[in-house]
């Protein structure tokens, strides 16, 4: 299985605090993996890491084939991160800040592809045309991962990607998280409900004090019923 | 590069037609300061006509701060510039598009000024091409340095009150030259126009070149 994330001995600083110290992670395409630990272990610190957002000052961090280390802009267009924030514009509406993140992304966005986007989050019809600031959290949440699924990346990076969602919401992206494994893209999660994200994961890691400390197989997702779209 | 820059012009200026905040919000402040200088001034009408071109100008650059400052501000709102990064957008382009809307915005505003400046000072517009030419290579200046500063601050927290400290001293150079290239073009001086429209295209290459190269490290950093 080829790897989409390979970190050695990885070390980000933020300013002197060393985040990550020392994380050795593989994840391979097609590989959902859960990766879970207390309030400060680092997860978002590696999330942003895998993403570019922060650099690896120490180690090897090689991403779809890049090597973060020398280059950390080039992979971006290939990466989706849904973080604690949307990335989203709230004096744009919900179909132009998804427009907007695919065609940044390189795509083309074309009105099919868009309006079919809109309709897998629910967010077409009415929702559609609506400016960002008027939405709720939950909606605002959806769109970003409308953008997410919208731009097709090769790695998806989730952290807490279930806050703010209703049953429904969770439901959907669930089943996106695991189509988009079927289809071949690995998606790293972090994530404190464990049940819930390890219910979608082949694999869980532990995080402590920047540092992977434990990793256990999980069930294959593919041996689990996908979660239902609604 | 320019296909990322007319993507990142067109949202800024799409935010800006909904938000309205430069209608809204920078334009009467423009307008205000205009008034108050007339105001100020009032009792010398001839100082109010000698200083049409400077006092303009004066306004210009801060509107011009107000611009750059919500070109910015809407990427700081729920970490849109994290989205912008992570993108993939070539950061030149980003640069580009976010000045071309910043300058965008400065020239409509400058239409309307020159319309205030008639109708507040009554001031006779004489040499149209150097009114034009100048406007345009300064607010492509203004724009790229205010840029460049904006994204320098972008990440601080102090970001709103270190702008002008920044933006102010290095566009000062602006202020001069288009003051003076207008002063001739209003009739009040002598001097020969084109030259200081010249030193306004200098400023600009140099802004729009510096920014072009430098804007990516300053994103990444800031």
């Amino acid at each position: 299985m080829p790897l989409a994330v390979r970190f050695r001995a990885a070390v980000s600083l933020l300013g002197r605090f060393p985040a990550l110290a020392g994380v050795d992670l593989d994840v391979g395409m097609g590989e959902v993996v859960l990766v879970q630990g207390p309030n400060g272990a680092g997860k978002t610190t590696l999330l942003r890491a895998c993403a570019g957002l922060v650099a690896v000052a120490s180690g090897e961090a090689s991403v779809l084939g890049h090597d973060l280390t020398r280059d950390r802009r080039a992979v971006r267009r290939r990466i989706g991160l849904l973080g604690h924030a949307t990335f989203l514009y709230d004096d744009l509406t919900v179909a132009d800040n998804v427009r907007f993140a695919v065609r940044a992304a390189g795509g083309s966005a074309s009105g099919p592809e868009l309006d079919a986007a809109l309709a897998r989050l629910q967010l077409d019809g009415r929702l559609r045309d609506v400016v960002v600031a008027r939405l709720s959290a939950g909606q605002r949440r959806r769109v970003a991962v409308a953008a997410l699924v919208a731009r097709r990346p090769e790695l998806w990076l989730l952290d807490e990607p279930h806050a703010g969602l209703d049953a429904d919401g969770r439901n959907l992206l669930d089943a996106l998280v695991v189509a988009a494994a079927a289809d071949g893209a690995a998606v790293v999660v972090a994530s404190h409900e464990v049940e819930r994200a390890g219910a979608i994961a082949h694999r869980a890691v532990t995080m402590a004090g920047g540092q992977i400390h434990a990793a256990s197989p999980g069930p294959p997702a593919a041996a689990r019923e996908p979660a239902s779209v609604s | 590069m320019f296909r990322d820059a007319a993507l990142v012009a067109g949202k800024d200026l799409r935010i800006e037609a909904r938000s309205r905040v430069a209608m809204n919000q920078v334009a009467p402040f423009a307008v205000l300061v205009l008034i108050l200088f007339a105001f100020a001034l009032d009792p010398d009408h001839g100082v109010l006509v000698k200083a049409a071109a400077g006092l303009y100008w004066v306004a210009v650059l801060f509107s011009s701060l107000l611009a750059v400052q919500r070109s910015f501000a809407v990427e700081a709102a729920d970490s849109a510039r994290d989205g912008l990064r992570l993108s993939g957008l070539d950061p030149a382009g980003i640069f580009l598009g976010k000045a071309g809307a910043v300058a965008a915005q400065l020239l409509a505003l400058e239409v309307l000024l020159g319309v205030g400046i008639v109708a507040f000072y009554d001031t006779r517009l004489h040499g149209a091409a150097l009114l034009i030419a100048t406007a345009i290579v300064a607010t492509i200046g203004l724009a790229a340095a205010g840029t460049v500063y904006g994204i320098l601050a972008a990440g601080l927290r102090v970001r709103e009150t270190l702008l002008p400290l920044l933006v102010l001293p290095a566009v000062a150079p602006v202020l001069l030259a288009a003051t003076r290239a207008w002063e001739v073009a209003l009739g009040q001086s002598a001097d020969n126009g084109w030259r200081w429209v010249q030193l306004l295209g200098v400023f600009a290459v140099v802004y729009v070149a510096f920014g072009v190269l430098a804007f990516g490290p300053l994103m990444e950093e800031s």
